[in-house]
């Protein structure tokens, strides 16, 4: 996936492959049939779009790495009943005026 | 059976209004807050049973037992004739006990679905953008400019903070912040939460319902800051607290007008006044009685429904 993020063009399994083994330690670059299995399941969630029109297929990210963290934070931050369900977080929602009670408490605090 | 269906009533009654009312008003539950929320465990459960409980004996009660209505009913379910001594409101009763007790099953199983999914989603996103565990704290790291820190529970379980959040805090501050989040983890608060979320689900109409998933939800809180509290310390937590909540990282994002949130979702207000004030915990015997009440209200309900079980 860092491979896909850090060009801005479509890749192939091969060019994956050439990239990784690149960026990995001599004798652990992986084989084409797993850079395929991992782009194929990568596929299935979402993150990896692939074009037919070429052989061997093309793949790309289909959003960048920081669409992605802006998409997770809203999804962690948003109010929605089903998230809040299923995570927890520090602090939930605050609102305006509260957060100015903070900021006032802070200060205060900051300056004992 | 009508005495046990009365009784059962008295105490569905009781719980459903008088005891969480009475609960969600103390102040004791900031003192002993585990306490509290085995409280408040019993009171849903102990409500839900007795709440079908009465409708099933009063339902049953021509056929004298649980059992001997189920076999005098179970073979004319489809085809009737309704046996002698049933009558329309006994029926009702019936129909409404079993539909109320599958509805609640249907509900706890919808909401830990969603949660599973989004979960299951969270640790895809996750793996694929945070960077592995780190020092000091092994949270995993987000790149993200906003403060944020949650866990994701379950059987697979990751705590995430985010570079904004590492930023703002000093190391102590932090620690605090993961140990929050650890203590959620580890207690296994995500269940609870989940049992009162379905609860609310199921009974949206139902205000006690509302409140009962708020105080818990203030509860949960309240016990994942005693964690780092008693390991960093109370003001690293403290500032923490007032750091990422004067940040104003969740208006920003959030779907619903911030301004509209109802007051007694000031939880945060109610944990930094508590870490303020260091409350004493309840007496040992204040927290036996209240440990008793809370298995006591369970026990009751299962013990008439076994006693005219057959």
């Amino acid at each position: 996936m860092e491979q896909l993020w850090v060009t801005d063009s479509a890749l192939t399994a091969n060019e994956v492959r050439d990239r990784l083994a690149l960026a990995s330690e001599p004798g652990r670059a992986p084989a084409t049939t797993t850079v395929l299995t991992v782009l194929s399941r990568l596929e299935r969630k979402g993150f990896v779009g692939r074009s037919r029109d070429t052989r061997p297929h093309r793949y790309s990210a289909l959003l960048s790495r920081a669409e992605h963290t802006a998409e997770l934070m809203h999804e962690v931050l948003s109010s929605s009943s089903d998230r809040d369900a299923a995570l927890a977080r520090f602090v939930g929602t605050v609102t305006a005026g509260e957060a100015n009670t903070l900021r006032r408490l802070l200060d205060d605090l900051v300056r004992h | 059976m009508i005495a046990a269906s009365v009784a059962l009533g008295a105490l569905a009654l009781a719980l459903a209004w008088p005891v969480p009312v009475a609960l969600s008003r103390a102040e004791w539950p900031a003192r002993s807050p585990a306490t509290a929320l085995a409280l408040w465990q019993g009171i849903a459960l102990g409500g839900g049973l007795s709440m079908i409980g009465a409708l099933l004996a009063f339902g049953a009660s021509p056929a004298g037992s649980l059992t001997g209505a189920a076999t005098a009913l179970l073979p004319v379910l489809v085809a009737g004739p309704i046996p002698d001594g049933f009558g329309v409101a006994h029926l009702a009763a019936l129909t409404l006990a079993v539909g109320l007790a599958v509805h609640l099953a249907l509900n706890l199983g919808t909401t830990a679905v969603r949660a599973e999914r989004a979960r299951r989603r969270q640790h895809r996103l996750i793996d694929l953008l945070a960077s592995p565990a780190s020092e000091p704290t092994g949270a995993r790291v987000l790149s993200h400019p906003m403060p944020v820190a949650y866990c994701v529970p379950g059987l697979r379980t990751a705590t995430v903070v985010t570079e904004g959040l590492v930023d703002l805090l000093d190391d102590d501050e932090l620690r605090a912040v993961v140990g929050h989040e650890r203590a959620h983890l580890d207690q296994l608060h995500h269940l609870v939460l989940l049992a009162f979320r379905a609860w609310h689900a199921a009974l949206p109409w139902f205000p006690i319902a509302n409140r009962a998933e708020r105080s818990v939800a203030t509860l949960t809180e309240m016990l994942a800051d005693d964690a780092p509290r008693r390991r960093v310390g109370v003001e690293p937590l403290r500032t923490a607290l007032l750091r990422v909540g004067s940040s104003g990282a969740t208006a920003a994002y959030a779907d619903a007008p911030v301004d509209a949130v109802d007051p007694d979702e000031r939880v945060l207000e109610r944990r930094l006044a508590r870490l303020e004030a260091d409350l004493r915990p309840l007496d040992a015997s204040a927290r036996n009685a209240n440990w008793l009440l809370a298995t006591g209200i369970v026990a009751v309900p299962v013990c008439v429904l076994a006693a005219i079980a057959f």
